[in-house]
């Protein structure tokens, strides 16, 4: 129990909690534009890989990490755009095509690496985004470490959720976006176009969930390698439902999700992680975000045209 | 742009689209292999020669079709009532847990292969069983709790592996200790590497289209997959049905583990997948989600497996050029479905 007490007051628990979020804000903000405009897009998954690789690769070459985070978000919005074409106008199954888009995402990425680095056997590695250090700020006790030691990237996550906030709910271009997932006759109704709204939405989506991917890469980890992103895509689309399609709620689910991920890989250290299988440990994840789903089913706020392809004049 | 449905879609269309789907595909591995530095042509040829050139890689890629046709089965089972399974990788493990269990000595003959055929695919459905209560029960959505489950699986296998179902002779490697002779899935041709999984594969293929049409159960299955509204104002128990097609499908599932257990690798290892689970979703959608072409398409994805492993050895295009194209040979054949039904109107 002490062990427990002694690892939240931990600075770096903290720290780490903040750090393992930043890609899933980064990725669950991207699966919420897109729910919100009514198209579900389970290409998350292999949207993050090709991004986590796209950035990579870019640094890798030589580019600046800034052009890399670009690189990543212009990857993903290529396959985002083929995920909106075939799903939008075409109207095609929107589980078939995600996952269809995840594979070929994945196979890419994997593709690419291969034939860029034939010979390698471990994974070449970059110079990742270094820890700000803040006159000041990251000199507080507790408090500057935990928030103003992480990188740029981080701090870009939870900019960026504070935007796509904003956007989606002070602007026209959000409400319109919104009423899309909602209503979209009424959109169309309106003189809007629900097909641009709704591609334009899966497309700045996607980017996002590339630029999560990349925070693995350029971030976190330094290298690419294979089946780094883990799963992580699936459990963006649980903290959606979990924020109830709310930005702050989400980021909110993410945070507290990564709480517990740094906790499960602290409390493998314990004499408790003696005791108990590490594998155990590592389900935690998986299994808090199904728990996380069917805590959320009652109360979910489903946006009412998710999943429903629009067709002009049809009711 | 606009999509005017037509009334009686022509034969030419119905056959015309999909095939002009494959051919798409072949095109779009020219430009890869093309990209890769390869000859286009040749490097077809080598996948195809990779996978039918000797008896060896023909019977190699009959059994790597074995698992598929199972999964592939499985997913179109499910897909056909709109239940989106995508676990069927965790459903495999369990299948294959299962022939480790009873297989190691606790039955012997004759009773250990029907035994643990049919406790395999208990355990397989069982597995499917609790995404598909709390949707029917909770609303919650399957396709989530389902891919969920396959990294939990994973992870449970990777601890039986290094726990209690350790092989203390592996020199530390987590794998199971080999099933008894007995246990294991006798091969159809004496000499000849192809198991009985096979047989068994292709007859599961039948007895699914039997069920799927020419039994209640495949009626309510296809009109609750049509229009599940439909379906419940019409009487029909839309639950139960659902509940019934997760049972078939996570059956089928684990006895693709079972069968890659019992009859080629005869132990359990955490590699024993390389995703078949998620490849049977290509397969059915490649067969239209129909029983029989199922067995078809599970042949030509293990051969575009088989083949490019072999293809990438002779020619260094990397093999995820298989991944590749059958990511793609799924879009474009789902896009070429929609356009049998659909014309598109521009303006």
């Amino acid at each position: 129990m002490s062990d427990l007490f002694d690892i939240l007051l931990s600075v770096s628990f903290w720290a780490a909690a903040i750090r393992i979020a930043s890609p899933l804000i980064f990725a669950t903000m991207g699966e919420l534009i897109c729910e919100r405009a009514g198209v579900l897009n389970l290409g998350i998954e292999g949207i993050m890989v090709i991004g986590a690789f796209a950035g990579w690769m870019a640094v890798y070459l030589g580019a600046p990490l800034w052009l890399g985070v670009t690189a990543a978000m212009a990857a993903g919005m290529l396959f985002g755009l083929l995920h909106a074409t075939l799903t939008v106008p075409f109207g095609l199954s929107q589980h078939v095509v995600g996952l269809g888009v995840t594979m070929l995402a994945t196979a890419t990425s994997y593709f690419v690496y291969r034939l860029a680095l034939p010979e390698v056997t471990s994974p070449p590695k970059i110079t990742p985004f270094a820890p700000m250090d803040l006159p000041v700020l990251s000199d507080i006790p507790f408090l500057g470490p935990v928030l103003f030691q992480q990188t740029a990237l981080t701090w870009a996550a939870l900019i960026c959720a504070g935007l796509v906030g904003f956007v989606l709910f002070r602007t026209p271009l959000g409400l319109a976006v919104r009423a899309a997932g909602e209503n979209p006759a009424a959109v169309e109704a309106q003189g809007l176009s629900v097909t641009g709204l709704r591609m334009g939405a899966v497309v700045v989506g996607s980017g996002l969930m590339a630029v999560g991917g990349s925070f693995l890469t350029l971030s976190a980890f330094s290298s690419f390698f294979f089946e780094m992103v883990n799963g992580r895509g699936w459990i963006c689309i649980a903290l959606v439902v979990f924020g109830a399609w709310r930005p702050g709620k989400a980021v909110l689910g993410a945070l507290l999700f990564a709480a517990f991920d740094a906790l499960q890989i602290r409390l493998q250290q314990t004499p408790l992680g003696a005791h108990l299988p590490y594998q155990v440990f590592l389900m935690a994840p998986y299994l808090l975000s199904i728990l996380a789903l069917i805590l959320m089913s009652r109360r979910a706020e489903v946006p009412a045209a998710l999943m429903v392809p629009y067709r002009k004049g049809e009711r | 742009m606009r999509l005017d449905p037509i009334a009686a879609p022509p034969l030419s269309r119905q056959i015309g689209l999909p095939a002009l789907a494959l051919v798409a595909t072949l095109l779009v591995a020219m430009a890869l292999a093309l990209i890769a530095g390869a000859d286009p042509l040749a490097t077809l040829g080598l996948i195809a020669k990779g996978a039918f050139g000797s008896k060896f890689a023909a019977l190699e890629t009959l059994n790597r079709a074995t698992p598929l046709i199972f999964t592939g089965l499985a997913v179109a089972v499910a897909f056909r009532a709109k239940l989106w399974n995508i676990g069927a990788e965790a459903q495999l493990y369990a299948g294959a847990i299962v022939a480790v269990l009873l297989g190691t000595g606790a039955l012997g003959a004759p009773l250990v292969l029907p035994v643990s055929a049919l406790a395999a695919m208990l355990a397989g459905a069982l597995v499917l069983l609790g995404p598909v209560v709390l949707k029917t029960r909770l609303g919650v959505d399957e396709v989530v709790t389902t891919l969920l489950l396959n990294f939990v699986m994973l992870l449970f296998v990777s601890y039986l592996l290094e726990g209690p179902m350790k092989d203390p002779m592996g020199m530390g490697w987590p794998k199971s200790p080999a099933l008894i002779k007995e246990a294991r899935l006798p091969r159809i041709v004496d000499g000849l590497r192809l198991h009985w999984g096979f047989a068994l594969a292709l007859i599961a293929a039948v007895v699914v289209w039997v069920i799927q049409s020419r039994t209640t159960l495949g009626f309510e299955m296809r009109a609750v997959g049509q229009n599940r509204e439909a379906a419940r104002f019409a009487g029909m128990p839309v639950n139960v049905v659902l509940v019934k097609t997760a049972l078939l499908s996570g059956g089928l599932a684990a006895l693709a583990g079972w069968s890659e257990v019992a009859g080629l690798k005869g132990h359990l290892s955490s590699d024993l997948s390389p995703g078949f689970g998620y490849t049977g979703i290509i397969v059915a959608m490649l067969a239209l989600l129909h029983p029989l072409s199922v067995v078809l398409s599970a042949l030509f994805v293990a051969a575009i497996f088989v083949g490019s492993d072999s293809m990438s050895r002779a020619a260094g295009v990397p093999t995820y050029i298989a991944d590749m194209l059958l990511a793609t040979a799924l879009l474009f054949m789902v896009l070429a479905l929609m356009l049998t039904r659909y014309r598109v109107v521009w303006k």
